[in-house]
């Protein structure tokens, strides 16, 4: 900045001062002055700070002669606003901007005017957060009110007159705008949130082009958050979003609002990394660049990115997202909102994956030669050689598993091409021996991820969701801040964000608990909705079938089966793991793996492939060189899932579609594809060319995936269970997930996951 | 007139130019995040004296016992004077007590997470986060006070011992700090003079009012010989908050108040 501007600036002042008002530029000053001569108040509006004796003048001048009443056409709520009445005598009537809405007792102003389909600016307000009102944003003009309202703190009363657009409320937004803008650093150029940030969004509605701060700025000291969330903390304005955040959703009290006055500053106080699954959705909360992506920084202005909305497959929840890509590269993941499963948060694993579709990916087909290295070929070469063994091997010794990120396409045909050459040994990686697959309520979420929220007494069977599925945590973590809900946990020692009980590690408990010795059991007892969650690492047990059965008695003894509810639940671990079971991957014999003479691998990295003979011959199909691709002799490459049109069931059983955001990478080809070609060169044509075809074969095994954002709900039926009479051992539970940021083999080759692991797992 | 207007307008931009002259008054005695010291870490052990455990119980029991927190004020003081008028952060979340299983720490106490006592720690200005002096001048900044010269008192005092603001003399006897206003207006300016050497038993927190650069520095000078100085105004010629030299108001008997004629009633 010059002398010249200083000059300027100061010369501004003082005329301004000189004629007792702020304005600044001379055309505005007239028409001030002409505004208030001018008895029509529409034109009174003008930008720069306004000062107050005219404003009061307008003010009385509006209350001398009332307006004649504006007849409003109606408007539509904003953001899908859904105005829902518990009980029809709590309705109350409001006028916002002098338009009638009818809203349940209870609303604040804010949501009244969301309702009305007006848009009040805000910072600190978040509709899943608890109030704060703390960043005065949202005032409003409330008639016989002294003072300017803030809406979003402010209940709504019968009858109140709510103004949003008058010289009152603007003005008072000016200020606040004012005074933020008053601290906050002018780095809009160098800042990653720039583009999508709320204060520079709205500094354009109610921001002035200069201010009169003529101070030194503030400073505060960035924090470390860990690898996940930079810091920029001299922009912060304090609208302690991400202190509530951390408080009410992650359940991790570790930010706090410190100091006071203009020294106010956000942090941990004692240096502390955010140790928590859902962190990073403090970046998309944070109204300002204060908090912003580490992997992102300084990657990609947010204008041009390409945006796809698509699923996520790094767990059974399939949480929605939005897949951010620049040409071939994802460049960011941010959710999507689905009341239903992830509401608007994602994990940090979900989130920051992405790096990992870029490392270690496949590329081209290869086979291993004689000397043990592997040798690019073309895809002819590869299937042929491929086909060719399949076709010199027994039926039976043939053997395909499918693996944790596959969609139901690929399985079907896998499943279709290894029937067709008669070996019905296929079978899903994480499923565990003679799975069920026979009864969907059996291994689904049946109460549903939404339905949980109804539930009183929770017991969790040998899961952590915390780290098994943080999205379904983030619900109970919501049930019990809210109802102060029951946890039992019968499991190893974990880390929960809420308060449990821990009730046993082991099947003993289970076993008491069952036979209603354990204190436990009278919460049972008690409870309206008792939520039984059963992990399917439990799947993987050999007396799973025992296991079962007693939390089938537990479930009679709580009556969680009924008509209104169905509080039997499993939590499965993987993307495909529900459509796998749907589309019946159940392998004839339990050790297919030991007599296997041609292992076809889709994905399949989690297979203990140390009982397989040696002289197997070993195809991986997939995205990435990762642990299987060790052992193959020939190496298909396939898309990943940001890649490829694909269905995936999540664990309560609502059928999603992936969309392609990026390209293939190198010659990789859809897995469904490269199946569909090898079983014509193996001389087995599967009948469908396209995904219409294949969708039409679904449609005979298991229609409810062809019904995307659909949830199939699963019959009851409780009396069909064979009895069991295996034995069930001691042995306690294990975790079935030992390290939450990597578990398949995308997040095995993200850099960022694994600083994640090394810096956030040490701590827990 | 131009020469006028020039002037002037120089005198702004000198204005927009000159740096205030203190750049950022900072009431608290610590930044407000910890910075480990030797002395200052949450691996100190730390835990409520004996006697002290007593009034913890005693503190609790004013509230109900779902509203614990309540309590995070009064035992934060507590800590305070306990640790000779400081509040290091292990007494506030210590990481590992004095006695495994001993639940004495601030947060623990009122059973909150530790970043809840902090804040509350960090907000209130009288919490002292770094070690202080054996006696903690704290001169008042408020307005009367400061129109009667409490800058030049703060200036005296810095000078004399040494330090800056917040900071501790190197024999450890002194720190200064600056208070906001503490109700002596009438005697402005003033220092407080807060010694809690003597633990929560016996801690003082006394008033030199009425002070001037040269007085201050002879309290000073009295309280490092281990004399006591006396407290209240430090003008001889005036009594308590009495103006100097005698009242010159006020001087014949209070008339009684006006009351009603209830014989004419």
């Amino acid at each position: 900045m010059g002398f010249g501007l200083l000059a300027l600036r100061a010369s501004r002042t003082s005329s301004a001062i000189n004629r007792s008002c702020f304005s600044t530029s001379p055309t505005l000053l007239i028409s001030r002055i002409f505004a208030s001569q001018s008895p029509n108040p529409s034109n009174r509006h003008s930008r720069g700070i306004v000062s107050t004796p005219e404003l009061l003048q307008n003010a009385e001048a509006t209350a001398e002669a009332p307006q004649p009443q504006e007849i409003h056409p109606p408007r539509t709520p904003l953001a899908g606003a859904r105005v829902h009445f518990p009980n029809p005598e709590d309705a109350i009537e409001v006028f916002v901007d002098g338009f009638p809405v009818t809203i349940p007792k209870g609303m604040t102003v804010l949501q009244a005017c969301e309702v009305a389909g007006v848009d009040i600016p805000r910072f600190c307000y978040h509709s899943r957060l608890s109030i704060a009102g703390n960043c005065r944003m949202c005032l409003v003009e409330v008639e016989k009110s002294p003072k300017p309202v803030a809406s979003c703190a402010m209940p709504a009363l019968p009858g109140m007159k709510i103004k949003t657009d008058t010289p009152v409320a603007k003005k008072a937004r000016e200020g606040v705008m004012e005074f933020l803008l008053m601290n906050h650093p002018l780095d809009c150029p160098i800042c990653d949130q720039g583009g999508e940030c709320d204060l520079q969004d709205q500094s354009m509605a109610f921001g002035s082009d200069r201010g009169r701060f003529t101070d030194v700025k503030r400073s505060v000291v960035d924090k470390n958050l860990g690898p996940l969330v930079k810091t920029v903390m001299t922009r912060c304005i304090q609208c302690t979003r991400c202190v509530r955040f951390a408080t009410e959703v992650a359940g991790v009290q570790d930010l706090g609002m410190l100091g006071r006055g203009s020294g106010e500053e956000i942090g941990t106080y004692v240096e502390k990394l955010m140790t928590s699954e859902l962190s990073g959705n403090v970046i998309d909360i944070c109204p300002v660049g204060a908090l912003t992506s580490k992997p992102f920084a300084f990657k990609a202005r947010n204008w041009e990115l390409k945006a796809t909305e698509t699923i996520d497959v790094t767990d059974a929840v399939g949480s929605n997202i939005r897949i951010d890509s620049r040409g071939p590269e994802v460049m960011r993941i941010i959710p999507r909102l689905n009341e239903d499963i992830n509401e608007e948060w994602i994990s940090d694993k979900t989130r920051f994956c992405y790096d990992g579709l870029k490392r270690q990916r496949l590329n081209d087909p290869m086979i291993r030669g004689p000397d043990g290295r592997f040798k690019s070929v073309s895809w002819r070469d590869a299937l042929a050689i491929v086909a060719e063994v399949a076709r010199q091997v027994q039926p039976e010794e043939i053997v395909g598993v499918a693996g944790r990120l596959s969609d139901a396409e690929s399985m079907m045909a896998l499943k279709d091409f290894l029937n067709r050459m008669g070996s019905n040994n296929v079978w899903f990686e994480g499923n565990g021996v003679r799975p069920n697959a026979d009864l969907r309520s059996g291994y689904l979420l049946n109460s549903s991820i939404s339905g949980l929220e109804k539930a009183d007494v929770f017991l969790l069977v040998g899961t952590q969701p915390r780290i098994e599925a943080p999205m379904v945590n983030a619900r109970i973590h919501k049930t019990v801040r809210a109802t102060h809900a029951k946890v039992g946990y019968i499991g190893p020692p974990t880390d929960f964000n809420y308060n449990y009980e821990n009730l046993g590690t082991g099947p003993q408990t289970l076993l008491e608990i069952a036979e209603g010795r354990h204190p436990f059991c009278s919460a049972l007892r008690n409870a309206k909705n008792l939520a039984i969650i059963v992990g399917a690492g439990l799947f993987e047990r050999k007396d799973k079938d025992a296991i079962l059965s007693v939390v089938d008695s537990i479930a009679k003894l709580g009556n969680v089966v009924r008509p209104d509810w169905n509080g039997l639940n499993f939590l499965l671990l993987h993307a495909a793991q529900a459509a796998s079971l749907d589309l019946g991957l159940v392998p004839e014999s339990d050790n297919s793996i030991e007599s296997a003479k041609f292992l076809y691998l889709m994905g399949a990295d989690d297979v203990e492939l140390e009982k397989l003979p040696s002289d197997a011959f070993v195809v991986y199909q997939g995205h990435h060189g990762d642990r299987s691709v060790y052992r193959a002799n020939v190496i298909l490459p396939a898309s990943a899932f940001s890649e490829k049109e694909g269905t995936y069931e999540n664990t309560e059983g609502c059928s999603q579609q992936t969309l392609p955001a990026v390209p293939t990478v190198g010659d990789a080809r859809d897995d469904w594809k490269i199946i569909r070609a090898l079983s014509e060169v193996a001389g087995v044509c599967l009948p469908y060319d396209n995904l219409a075809g294949i969708h039409s074969r679904i449609s005979v095994v298991a229609p409810n995936l062809l019904r995307v954002d659909d949830r199939e709900p699963t019959l009851i039926h409780t009396d069909l269970k064979p009895d069991c009479q295996q034995k069930m051992s001691t042995e306690p539970f294990c975790s079935a997930v030992d390290n939450f940021y990597m578990t398949d083999s995308i997040t095995r080759a993200s850099k960022i996951m694994a600083q994640c692991s090394a810096s956030l797992l040490l701590k827990k | 007139m131009f020469a006028r207007l020039a002037t002037k307008r120089f005198l702004e931009i000198r204005q927009i130019f000159r740096q205030p002259s203190q750049p950022s008054r900072s009431f608290s005695t610590a930044l407000n995040y910890h910075i480990d010291s030797p002395d200052n870490s949450p691996d100190t052990p730390w835990e409520f004296s004996v006697a002290n455990k007593e009034r913890v119980k005693e503190i609790l029991s004013h509230y109900p016992s779902n509203y614990k927190q309540s309590a995070v004020i009064p035992l934060l003081d507590l800590a305070q004077q306990q640790h000779g008028g400081w509040l290091p952060v292990s007494a506030m979340n210590a990481k590992y007590p004095l006695q495994k299983n001993s639940s004495s720490r601030v947060a623990k106490v009122v059973k909150v997470a530790p970043i809840r006592v902090y804040e509350v720690a960090t907000f209130y200005s009288m919490f002292n986060r770094t070690k202080v002096g054996k006696y903690h001048l704290l001169v008042c900044g408020t307005t009367p006070c400061m129109i009667r010269g409490s800058r030049d008192i703060e200036e005296a005092l810095l000078k004399h011992l040494g330090v800056k603001r917040n900071e501790v003399t190197k024999d450890g006897l002194f720190s200064v700090g600056e208070m906001e206003c503490m109700g002596c207006c009438v005697n402005a300016p003033m220092i407080t003079v807060a010694d809690y050497s003597k633990g929560s038993e016996g801690y003082t927190y006394n008033y030199y009012e009425d002070i001037t650069p040269k007085r201050v520095v002879e309290i000073v000078e009295m309280l490092r010989r281990g004399e006591a100085p006396p407290v209240g105004t430090q003008n001889p010629k005036r009594i308590r908050s009495g103006p100097e030299g005698g009242n010159t108001t006020l001087l014949s008997e209070p008339k009684p108040p006006p009351c009603r004629d209830l014989d004419a009633c």
